[in-house]
């Protein structure tokens, strides 16, 4: 039999190596998958991980590369700071959903009036928006015990529906001669979520990545907030002890990493995406997750695991305008990326012990 | 020594790292009661493991009468006379005596027969014992009694103990000791592991002293003191503590009508619990474990709350704060799980210091954590308390039980409490450092603060408090000074003397 035994105190090294590992397992095992529906690996991975950045039209795909892994990195921070709690908000999506319908609702309800205040505004409300609908599992766990975990996720459906439904009904563009989806926000200067710098895909929102991560790291890793989150995720009675209150922790994480999404949401629609249509979202909330564990929990690691995720969606997407490779090959890429790192986690914390001999 | 019915002779196990039994040899005549001494890791476990044949010895022979005994398992050593009875219970709640005593059987009887034969041994041994009782009813004395009844149904030539009084109460003691007595009579040898020096004094013909898994002495237990036999044990002189300089001055907690729900589905509720701790006091409570010990320390720690009034520090209500304002008035606490609890297992002791000393010491400015501070804090704790540590970076869990625990005891002496609540103060820990675990106590009350040491120990107990008072399913008796206390009151206040009596007729009527 196989038994693991937890190492005492796991390598440091190890712990940072792994992710290494794992992007390098994913790239084989990725290409052995492509090999297998008939696309030549090598291509297929050069694709996915070169061609963004330095192959031909690369200018455009760099400047994307901000754009994804700004609202990527967002989402990620505020959920790393509820999985060190040892809560477990899935639902960034939905969140990040209603913080987009939120905010723009307050655009186009006040347009086509300009006004400074506009754009801060609509930030507050995303963001109350992303808060208010993690609050509801966080209430159902505190009140009745509920988990938080399948909560959070099925509201992600709830908010899919509730988006489809403002898309052709209330937030409609009444100017859009039928068609589904808001009147573009990129046409509305006061609620523009503009590109900073031209050619970069800096946006407000990938500001507020850096700062999310800057905040993060601080709350984590210097403040006395942080450090009981931490305890709390790892020895709950020793949490108690330290005097962390479980039901205010609950409210508090679910509630920041709401907001954090919700805000990435509105960034997302008052810029790169422009207006609410039914498939709004694009996955971010889920991939987050990804993000969060690949960076270690940790805001550095988030940051350099959001620009790794966003350069394998928009090679995802080069992949398959170049190969033909179906979209789900390139979900299955992703995910591969999460199975390898759990996997080689497991390793870093515990040994392997072949049972026989005792 | 003509006839002997064991003979170990240089049996050598070793382990990655650790030589666990170095050339141990031991004889054992058929009736004798045999003590085994030794601290933790002195390879007591490892020496009975080779003995029951769970482990297997790398080197050295082992005969029973004298006979080759090679048990390759412990069915083996069982069909060849030798049973053992271990320190935790393998028994499953739900099912009966009989039932319990059946699996653990190579060919059982049929359950009527073998209630019989339960019921014959367990009335001759004078161990009472209803074979139809569910287990998850049973006291841990009467588990045990299971236990044992369960390897005398074998008829063994050998029965192994390990650690047998930790869970019983002083009258239980004195039930399994004459139990004991009676089968060495009969002819049944019997090696008996403990580290409870008296009991040894008082029950064991020999003694076989291990240490670091090298044979060290053997002894007359009767012609030794406890000082002489701890000594031999640990290898060096051992310092006794000092209860000098103690003064009792005004009262300073006072607990007062404190009721409390379980935690636990299984476990008690504290019942209309009443304490006054006066400064320079240090007051014992003991009892068997899972009698309301740890909901006692989450009450006085904060980590549980109590209706108004209850908790009284001076003249502040405490009843109603958590943990942390607590600290601030002055009342610390020390948890008996070590790992997870007192302690946070992965994280190392800079942020362990962190935990609980961000009150009382200056760690933290504005909510960010001076991590200087707080490094030399636990470095503090380390020099002080003697915790054998490479340095204040190592997480909790690499070290060993003994050490962590003075980490952990030395974290809330250096805050300068002025109520400390320990419970299990020195479970696990060896006796060097359970000495200086005690003394850090006491000195603690002789400057003034106050101390509740919560203890199954009942001789730390005796040896260190001023006041004992037992804790009995969340009930505590009133303290009663330890100066005039004998033994056997001691037993009656911790409500032992019920579990001697026969299953009450009315348990055994509503199970059918």
């Amino acid at each position: 039999m196989i038994t693991l035994v937890k190492r005492p105190q796991p390598s440091q090294f190890w712990s940072w190596a792994t992710p290494i590992l794992a992007v390098i397992a994913t790239m084989i095992a990725g290409g052995l998958l492509f090999a297998a529906l008939g696309k030549d690996p090598i291509e297929a991975i050069k694709a996915i991980f070169w061609d963004p950045i330095l192959g031909q039209n690369a200018g455009y795909f760099r400047s994307q590369l901000l754009v994804k892994a700004g609202p990527l990195i967002l989402i990620a921070c505020g959920l790393a700071i509820g999985f060190r709690a040892g809560i477990w908000n899935i639902g960034a999506e939905g969140q990040y959903i209603i913080g987009a319908i939120c905010g723009a609702w307050l655009a186009l309800r006040v347009y086509p009036a300009e006004s400074a205040w506009l754009f801060p505004a609509m930030i507050a409300l995303g963001a109350l928006g992303g808060l208010l609908w993690a609050l509801i599992p966080a209430v159902l766990k505190v009140t009745l015990g509920v988990s938080e975990i399948l909560v959070s996720l099925m509201l992600v459906y709830v908010a899919e529906n509730l988006l489809a439904y403002v898309a052709f009904g209330p937030l409609r563009n009444p100017d859009g001669f039928g068609m589904p989806g808001s009147r573009n926000l990129q046409q509305y200067d006061a609620a523009h979520n503009p590109e900073l710098i031209a050619g970069t895909g800096m946006h407000w929102g990938v500001v507020a990545a850096l700062i999310a991560v800057i905040f993060t790291y601080i709350l984590l890793h210097r403040h006395i907030a942080g450090f009981r989150i931490r305890v709390a995720g790892e020895a709950p009675r020793a949490a108690l002890f330290a005097g962390v209150v479980p039901t205010r922790l609950v409210v508090i994480c679910l509630g920041l990493s709401g907001a954090l999404a919700g805000v990435a949401g509105l960034f997302e629609v008052a810029g790169p995406s422009g207006q609410i249509t039914d498939s709004f979202n694009a996955g971010y909330g889920f991939t987050a997750i990804i993000v969060a564990f690949l960076g270690r929990l940790h805001p550095v690691g988030i940051l350099l695991a959001g620009l790794l995720m966003a350069l394998t969606y928009i090679g995802g997407d080069v992949a398959q305008l170049r190969l033909q490779l179906p979209p789900a090959a390139i979900q299955c890429f992703q995910g591969m990326l999460l199975f390898f790192l759990l996997g080689f986690d497991v390793l870093t914390n515990y040994r392997v012990k072949f049972a026989g001999a005792a | 020594m003509s006839h002997m019915l064991l003979r170990l002779d240089g049996l050598t196990k070793s382990y990655p790292g650790v030589l666990a039994n170095d050339a141990v040899s031991l004889q054992i005549a058929p009736g004798e009661i045999h003590a085994l001494l030794g601290e933790n890791g002195a390879g007591k476990s490892t020496l009975v493991k080779m003995i029951y044949g769970l482990v297997k010895p790398d080197s050295g022979t082992m005969m029973l009468n004298a006979a080759a005994y090679t048990p390759a398992e412990p069915r083996a050593a069982r069909s060849a006379g030798v049973a053992m009875v271990f320190q935790h219970f393998s028994l499953f709640e739900a099912l009966s005596v009989a039932e319990n005593v059946a699996l653990g059987m190579e060919s059982p009887p049929q359950l009527g027969q073998l209630a019989r034969r339960i019921r014959e041994i367990s009335t001759q041994y004078g161990l009472p014992l209803d074979p139809a009782r569910r287990v998850g009813d049973l006291s841990a004395g009467e588990r045990q009694r299971v236990e044992i009844v369960r390897c005398l149904l074998q008829d063994p030539k050998l029965l192994i103990m390990d650690e047998p009084t930790s869970v019983l109460t002083p009258q239980e003691v004195q039930i399994l000791f004459r139990t004991l007595n009676q089968l060495s009579h009969e002819g049944t040898a019997i090696l008996y592991i403990s580290h409870k020096l008296e009991e040894i004094r008082t029950l064991c013909d020999r003694a076989t002293v291990l240490r670091g898994g090298k044979v060290v002495g053997h002894a007359d237990p009767r012609a030794k003191t406890a000082k002489e036999l701890a000594e031999l044990m640990v290898g060096a002189e051992l310092k006794v503590t000092d209860r000098a300089g103690r003064v009792l001055g005004e009262p300073l907690l006072r607990v007062t009508d404190l009721d409390l729900p379980a935690i636990t589905q299984f476990g008690p509720s504290l019942k209309s619990v009443h304490l006054t701790l006066r400064k320079g006091e240090v007051l014992g409570i003991g009892g068997v474990a899972g009698n309301g010990q740890e909901e006692l320390l989450a009450a006085l720690s904060g980590e549980r709350l109590s209706p108004p009034g209850t908790v009284m520090l001076r003249d502040q209500d405490l009843s109603r704060l958590g943990p942390n304002p607590r600290r601030k008035h002055g009342i610390l606490a020390a948890p008996e799980e070590r790992l997870g609890h007192a302690a946070a297992p992965a994280m190392s002791l800079t942020y362990n210091a962190i935990l609980t000393g961000t009150v009382r010491k200056p760690l933290t400015r504005n909510g960010f954590v001076n991590f200087a501070a707080a490094r030399r804090f636990a470095q503090d704790i380390i020099a002080q308390f003697d915790v054998r540590t490479p340095g204040p970076d190592v997480a909790a869990r690499a070290l060993s039980g003994g050490n962590l625990q003075k980490y952990v005891i030395g974290r809330e002496v250096l805050q300068s409490p002025d109520v400390l609540v320990v419970n299990q103060p020195t479970w696990g820990v060896d006796a060097a450092a359970a000495t200086a675990i005690r003394q850090a106590l006491l000195d603690l009350a002789a400057e003034g603060a106050a101390v509740i040491v919560i203890s199954q120990d009942l001789d730390e107990l005796m040896e260190i408090s001023d006041n004992f008072a037992a804790l009995n399913e969340g009930r505590l008796s009133a303290p009663r000074s330890t100066a005039d206390l004998t033994m056997e009151q001691i037993g009656l206040m911790l409500g032992g003397a019920q579990d001697m009596d026969p299953p009450a007729p009315q348990t055994e009527a509503a199970l059918q």
